[in-house]
């Protein structure tokens, strides 16, 4: 066993952490209350090479692993949340075209997703569909070299600002899940429509808009996979999904902390720093220790993945771990910096209302637990 | 086009202490970098070559373990690097300094711009890039804020005290960077994987055919007496209040010191 990154890793996190710390956090907060998509930020990561990580270099990508695409989200989660969720819902895309797309569809839309050159998102949820897939409502009737699309999603990430989306349509309602397929849709596509911006807790800047399809016309050639293949594309979109959710907690997390400890360093009470104080050390050990835990269970998880392994219970183990581990945290940074905590002169009442995303976004802890236990029964059943 | 960029490895400024016992840097345990003026030199080359088309060639005087200089500026986008390094080019001031990148320039041969930073951040003298355009016999601008190559002549605007001055030179030529010409770019990750594979040569004394005698410490005529913080001056002191009373306070004040 070898916890240690190579030195090409190393290298890599090193560049993106510099670029974290000149760039991404001096502007976190403006970018944050800006209320506008972080476009600068985003077409920087492209430039860096940052939007195609982990797909192969014939791809226009780096031909880098999940893991080091994890690692880097989880930097980028540190430095300005809001940029690490557009880089998180990005892979949405990307990698159900990388797993399932044709040649074809890999050269015309992965490509420009890999480069940064386009923004991806993926459609799943809908008002009365998220945890329950089976449910999805939006219609996909063939219509001879055709699919014609009604409905809506809700609450898509980068929605209206991505220009490549993977879409999860239903042929056949009556199967539920049985009748999933997924669709490659660009944006202007006659009949694709974009709905009002949710206005949420935190990341006021950050897109999570509504689709609507009316109408609209998707070529045939455009289905992922196959017909009423979806419910596989979007499973197995969704355990990569995990990874880059519980690593984007991680980073949260780490910069809470972070915040945290230079406050108890700094900040004087009773004549001296708070970090002196038993009570507040106590509350440091339990951050660290819980960041630590739910890093390794998401690296872990991404090394899987990588290695071939089944990964999807420690991937669901890792997001509702880090989720919940992240919202703890942030609520300690808070109750350390004490009155300021509460106030916007000091970062962690926003990563406070950040962090709780963590825990429902692609799946809540709950539908996380039932994952698990799935898998758990599976495994005793099987033995 | 061919732009050669010499860049210098220096302590990072932010973590250098001076060792009150011996007056020296300490160096110990701190990290490298590449000098940050250096920086916009190389920023200022990546520009040229994307208008103008052509290549980088980056190059370092320095001990071994400069060529992790030369991996940074190569992952910035340079296309390539040479290190030249020699035990007989330790002690170098800049007379030698100069020497020996004008050796290593003249070897590479052809070349049409060469760039330094203004003064590197350890040594300060802003003597390196003056003498090395002495040694190659071409025309020098120093404090570049920008520089444009247009009809084949090099247009240079440089930031002087207090006004900007535009000079055209014919090229070759040579110039210093000064800060707020650029901001040099992040390296990008394709950039940082390509300079880890790339094979930097390492030219010694004798591949750039140079007189040992005017290399290192025995081609160096400067003789370091002494090394000191500068002394802190007092805080001086502010005079508010209306401008009439003021001025006489002034006045008052300047007799006492027997200024006036």
């Amino acid at each position: 066993m070898d916890f240690a990154f190579t030195e090409e890793q190393q290298e890599i996190f090193a560049a993106v952490k510099e670029f974290c710390d000149d760039v991404l956090k001096p502007r976190a907060r403006e970018v944050d209350e800006a209320g506008e998509y972080p476009w600068d930020n985003v077409r920087q990561l492209g430039e860096l090479d940052l939007m195609g990580i982990a797909i192969p270099e014939q791809y226009g990508g780096l031909g880098l692993g999940v893991l080091e695409w994890a690692v880097v989200g989880e930097l980028l989660s540190a430095a300005c949340t809001t940029t690490g969720a557009v880089y998180g819902a990005h892979m949405l895309a990307e990698y159900p075209i990388l797993q399932f797309g044709t040649e074809e569809q890999k050269q015309k839309y992965l490509r420009p997703l890999a480069t940064g050159e386009k923004i991806g998102a993926f459609g799943l949820t809908e008002p009365s569909a998220g945890s329950d897939a089976g449910n999805v409502q939006t219609r996909a009737d063939r219509d001879g070299d055709e699919y014609i699309l009604n409905g809506s999603k809700i609450f898509i990430t980068n929605g209206g600002d991505a220009e490549i989306y993977v879409i999860i349509a239903n042929v056949d309602p009556a199967r539920g899940t049985r009748g999933l397929t997924a669709f490659i849709l660009e944006k202007g596509m006659p009949g694709f429509e974009f709905g009002k911006n949710e206005e949420k807790m935190a990341y006021k800047s950050l897109s999570n808009r509504e689709l609507i399809f009316n109408d609209c016309r998707v070529p045939a050639e455009n289905i992922l996979y196959k017909e009423k293949g979806g419910f596989r594309v979007a499973m197995e979109t969704l355990a990569v999904g995990r990874i880059g959710m519980a690593i984007g907690a991680v980073g949260l997390a780490q910069a809470a902390y972070d915040a945290a400890v230079e406050y108890a360093m700094t900040r004087v009470q009773f004549g001296r720093h708070i970090s002196e104080f038993q009570a507040i050390q106590f509350k440091l050990a339990d951050m660290a220790t819980d960041i630590e835990c739910a890093r390794l269970l998401s690296y872990q998880a991404a090394w899987r993945k990588d290695a071939g392994l089944d990964f999807e219970k420690q991937a669901a183990m890792a997001k509702v771990f880090a989720s919940e581990a992240c919202s703890r945290v942030c609520d300690q940074a808070v109750q350390i910096h004490g009155g300021y905590g509460y106030t916007k002169e000091y970062p962690v009442e926003r990563y406070f209302r950040e962090a709780k995303l963590f825990e429902i976004v692609e799946g809540t802890s709950e539908i996380q637990r039932l994952v698990i236990a799935n898998r758990l029964l599976k495994e005793a059943k099987a033995k | 086009m061919h732009f050669i960029v010499c860049i210098k490895q220096v302590p990072d400024t932010t973590e250098v202490r001076i060792d009150p016992a011996t007056n020296t840097l300490v160096r110990e345990g701190v990290p490298s970098i590449i000098n940050p003026f250096d920086e916009n030199a190389i920023e200022a080359a990546l520009q040229l070559r994307e208008k103008h088309g052509g290549k980088v060639t980056v190059i370092t005087m320095g001990p071994p373990q400069a060529e992790q200089a030369l991996r940074e500026a190569l992952a910035m986008g340079a296309d390539e690097a040479i290190l030249i390094s020699d035990r007989a080019f330790a002690g170098s001031d800049t007379l030698a300094t100069s020497y020996t990148l004008a050796r290593a320039i003249n070897k590479i041969g052809d070349y049409d711009l060469v760039l330094c930073g203004k003064q590197a951040f350890d040594g300060d003298t802003a003597q390196v890039g003056p003498g090395l355009a002495e040694h190659l016999g071409i025309p020098q601008v120093t404090y570049a804020i920008d520089a444009q190559i247009v009809d084949g002549r090099l247009r240079v605007k440089r930031l002087l005290e207090s006004y900007f001055e535009v000079v055209e030179t014919p090229l070759p030529a040579l110039i210093t960077c000064v800060k707020q010409m650029n901001e040099p770019r992040h390296a990008g990750l394709r950039g940082v994987m390509k300079a880890r594979k790339a094979q930097i040569p390492t030219w010694t004394a004798q591949d750039i055919e140079a007189d040992v005698e005017r290399c290192g410490l025995t081609g160096s005529p400067t003789n370091v007496i002494r090394v000191f913080p500068p002394q802190r001056h007092r805080a001086g002191e502010k005079l508010e209040g209306d401008v009439e009373q003021v001025v006489q306070t002034l006045i008052s004040k300047l007799r006492e010191a027997k200024v006036l």
